[in-house]
């Protein structure tokens, strides 16, 4: 065969290959992720983290404005330190409510983002004050289960 | 006389250990001169493209049909088993994770190993059992660089490409049957897939895993038509041994990969 004719498949064949790999990066996979919006640090505490696992979303809303970035245990307060960075476009207020949430009964778990009235924002690296843990399902049903049984005592 | 019986016994097993040992370290001594003679493979470029076109090229057509086909097959069975739990419209993300992260790289690789891997294999041994290797060192040509660095580094450079036209190939015939014949939304087909991919570490893990491929499977390909027997039934042998060899290297490869990417997913 003639060079001239083996350079243009292997070029053929080398841009292909690299559409591929383009098309999985854009189309099957998102490449947004990889090259994230600047974002800043907020810090929340909670009793009780339940299943949330690093990069679980942060939402208000519904809208995905952030991305959990580490956890740690608070080795005092035996509290749970969840970071969250929170994409620069959005600001929350100082009384802003963060709960662990769970869409729908199996699906993932996120934290959600109340935002309250206060006129001051949170800036970069504060603590969110007041927080919600996440709810427990078997805790739930056993106090459920506690409860009637109790009530059908005193009946 | 059970004596000697298990004493020869005893030589026999020592000897084909002591064999099999210095196949590995001769192996690594070759890797390790393949890998020096790169600068040969990248000054005669030509050669090297033209390993590209054999090992890349001519594999085409049997990467994008098998694509098709496991995708189209992972497109029924996984909507199948998916709506059983109701959740049929996840099959964009089942069908994207399974090919970019093990589909993709492991068959492609299989089929890389079989197409490419034994024909390299069968070459060289040729080459080596009519003496033209011998020939070129007469002639002050070293064919490590003439003829194996060019044939390693077209297989490494073709492999990655490969996977990744399997990937979307199986992607598209998984389209083809689960929007196109069963009816899974396009949108939600499309919108799960790119909502639970990431670029990083799914797909980059999938070019690494088949980039790693690629290197093992030309390896064993150039090192096994290097080592064959000078005779008909060496080259045969030696082919043999590529593709068993190269398709163990690559599930065994693929199963360490993939504790190492997959280390922090549970946290």
């Amino acid at each position: 065969m003639k060079r001239s004719t083996i350079d243009l498949w292997v070029g053929i064949f080398v841009t292909i290959g690299f559409g591929a790999i383009v098309f999985l990066a854009l189309k099957v996979g998102n490449l947004t992720s990889l090259n994230a919006a600047p974002s800043y640090r907020l810090e929340a505490r909670f009793d009780n983290i339940g299943g949330l696992k690093l990069r679980a979303p942060v939402k208000a809303a519904g809208v995905v404005v952030g991305r959990v970035a580490a956890v740690r245990l608070d080795p005092k307060t035996y509290e749970a330190i969840v970071a969250l960075n929170v994409d620069n476009g959005y600001e929350f207020s100082k009384d802003t409510i963060a709960s662990i949430l769970t869409s729908g009964l199996l699906g993932e778990v996120y934290i959600g983002l109340n935002a309250g009235g206060d006129p001051q924002m949170l800036a970069s690296g504060e603590q969110i004050a007041k927080t919600q843990s996440a709810i427990v399902l078997e805790k739930l049903i056993s106090q459920f289960m506690f409860d009637k049984a109790s009530s059908g005592v005193s009946k | 006389m059970s004596l000697s019986t298990i004493a020869g016994g005893l030589r026999r097993i020592g000897a084909g250990t002591r064999q099999a040992i210095s196949r590995i370290g001769f192996a690594a001594r070759f890797f390790v001169a393949v890998i020096l003679h790169t600068p040969a493979a990248i000054r005669r470029i030509q050669l090297t493209l033209r390993e590209v076109y054999f090992a890349g090229v001519l594999s085409l057509v049997v990467i994008m049909v098998s694509g098709l086909f496991v995708g189209m097959v992972l497109g029924l069975q996984g909507f199948d088993t998916l709506n059983r739990y109701g959740a049929g419209d996840s099959l964009g993300i089942f069908v994207g994770l399974s090919l970019v992260r093990e589909l993709g790289p492991v068959v492609a690789g299989l089929l890389f190993a079989s197409r490419a891997g034994s024909a390299i294999t069968a070459e060289i041994g040729l080459m080596k059992t009519t003496e033209q290797l011998s020939a070129m060192e007469m002639m002050a040509v070293d064919p490590l660089a003439r003829i194996i660095a060019p044939r390693f580094w077209g297989g490494v450079i073709s492999m990655p490409l490969l996977a990744a036209l399997f990937s979307v190939t199986g992607v598209f015939g998984a389209y083809l049957v689960g929007v196109r014949l069963i009816g899974v939304d396009n949108g939600t087909f499309w919108g799960n897939m790119q909502a639970g991919i990431d670029f990083w570490p799914d797909v980059t893990n999938g070019i690494i895993k088949s980039f790693v491929f690629g290197i093992a499977v030309s390896l064993i390909a150039v090192f096994e038509g290097f080592d064959a027997k000078p005779t008909a039934e060496g080259v045969s042998s030696a082919t043999t041994r590529t593709v068993v060899g190269g398709s163990l290297a690559i599930l065994a490869l693929d199963f360490v990969l993939t504790v190492f990417m997959f280390r922090g997913v549970g946290e």
